[in-house]
């Protein structure tokens, strides 16, 4: 572990590099999801084109989506950039399924009597529909959180500064710690975001500390979410 | 457009059957290691998962493993194997990492299929007589084949797409030509060998959606209820 000690300052700025790249493409990912989940959720025949085309998106492997993404859209292939669309494309994929599911978990007869005591559709949406959807948009949340600051790794395969860098290099130079030193705190920067969203939904999400969520359900979105 | 034109003129060039990895070998290496190492995976973890779906005990095990699997960076884990058991062995090594990335989704979908199933299907089976294997065999096994093949679907996407990413250790298969398009800054080279991978990729998907619904059994209402319960087709996780 003698590597580790003397390349401390290395894996720090690889580390804030990653996290900066990680972070534009989870919330852009989200941002875009929530206009195109609501979409697939309120506009029924859309519904399965529209998850269907998102579903097909992350069946892609990464390594073949870069030299897409730069030959329709001019982005340089050993660009940053690149690597944060990529990752992005991958975010707004898992995330516009769990926006449509979180719609589509909400009670109608909540819905309806928001209806009843006067809520116009936008201030419906924003303060009924869109909260009461946040703890399953929370579970898909950190799912493409964890994803993708695992999937930026392969960023280093198109030359982009990050924690990948310490396999393509380790790899070379044959030094094992440097690899597990990568995967480590790869894992374990996944981990930090994913307990830092959860915390966070506990915060936005007082009524789910008591209400839980149906125990089947809870069951299902374990394992598949 | 014209770089796709170029791309396809690579792909469709007369020098993709020759040289020192024609393109038809490279799919059918990609595509040997992707069956081999999901054929592994699977005769380890669609026993366990039954088991745990039979039983309900180490659901939680099963669980924990697909949460952790998606953390783990694959390209890490095939560059650390191939250094840990040795740069000789680099198809060992990648083939232990593919193994090992495939599992948990074929654990979850062989547990979860189990798991799904109505219970007073299962205790009807019971009231009539049926000792715990042949519920297994008769009930569990062909109820949960639906979500397994989705589980074993995941698992052979995520490898396809670290195998594409494992020619970095000099694999082969179809990462090898994007690669060497890279070092050589070959453009139409990388966006060939990329069209290539991503047509293989839908095409596999495709195939085992088929598969999927092939596989429910005759008798059966497909339930098209809520999208929250569709999602348990297939886990979601990204390609790599």
């Amino acid at each position: 572990m003698n590597w580790v000690g003397q390349n401390l300052d290395l894996i720090g700025q690889l580390t804030l590099a990653h996290l900066r790249q990680s972070a534009v493409a989870i919330v852009l990912g989200f941002v875009l999801a929530i206009p195109l989940g609501w979409a697939a959720f309120r506009f029924t025949r859309l519904r399965g084109t529209l998850l269907g085309v998102v579903g097909i998106l992350y069946t892609i492997p990464s390594f073949g989506l870069f030299a897409l993404i730069s030959a329709t859209t001019g982005i340089g292939l050993l660009s940053e950039t690149n690597l944060v669309v990529a990752l992005t494309i991958y975010a707004v994929a898992i995330m516009t399924r769990s926006v449509t599911d979180g719609l589509a978990s909400v009670d109608a007869a909540v819905r309806s009597a928001a209806v009843a005591v006067g809520f116009g559709p936008l201030r419906r949406f924003w303060t009924v529909d869109l909260p009461l959807a946040g703890p399953v948009m929370l579970a898909g949340l950190r799912v493409t959180a964890v994803s993708t600051i695992s999937l930026a790794t392969v960023g280093a395969l198109i030359g982009v500064q990050n924690l990948g860098y310490l396999f393509t290099n380790g790899s070379q130079r044959r030094i094992i710690p440097e690899v597990l030193a990568g995967v480590l705190a790869v894992v374990v920067i996944a981990l930090v975001i994913d307990l830092a969203l959860v915390l966070a939904g506990r915060a936005l999400m007082p009524w789910t500390r008591r209400i839980r969520v149906p125990r089947q359900r809870a069951r299902a979105a374990e394992v598949t979410a | 457009m014209n770089v796709f034109l170029d791309a396809f003129a690579w792909i469709f060039s007369p020098d993709r059957t020759t040289g020192y990895l024609p393109l038809w070998e490279a799919v059918l290496q990609h595509l040997g290691f992707t069956f081999g190492s999901v054929a592994i995976a699977a005769l380890i973890a669609i026993p366990a998962g039954w088991a745990i779906g039979h039983t309900g005990k180490g659901r939680e095990i099963a669980v924990f493993l697909s949460g952790a699997a998606r953390s783990l960076p694959s390209l890490g884990l095939v560059v650390l194997l191939y250094l840990v058991i040795g740069v000789n062995f680099k198809e060992q090594a990648a083939v232990v990492a593919f193994v090992l990335l495939a599992i948990p989704s074929i654990l979850a979908g062989a547990y979860a299929g189990i798991e799904a199933i109505n219970r007073s299907t299962v205790e009807a089976g019971r009231a009539v007589g049926m000792t715990p294997m042949q519920i297994l065999w008769k009930i569990e096994v062909p109820l949960g084949l639906p979500l397994l093949i989705g589980g074993i679907r995941s698992a052979v996407l995520q490898v396809v797409a670290t195998v594409t990413i494992a020619a970095y250790v000099g694999l082969g298969g179809l990462g090898f030509a994007l690669i060497q398009g890279i070092q050589t800054r070959n453009a139409a080279q990388i966006l060939g060998a990329s069209i290539v991978v991503v047509i293989l990729a839908l095409v596999l998907d495709g195939a085992f959606a088929l598969f999927q619904r092939i596989v429910v059994p005759r008798g059966v209402a497909v339930q098209h209820s809520s999208p929250t319960r569709r999602r348990t087709r297939r886990a979601p996780v990204p390609a790599t």
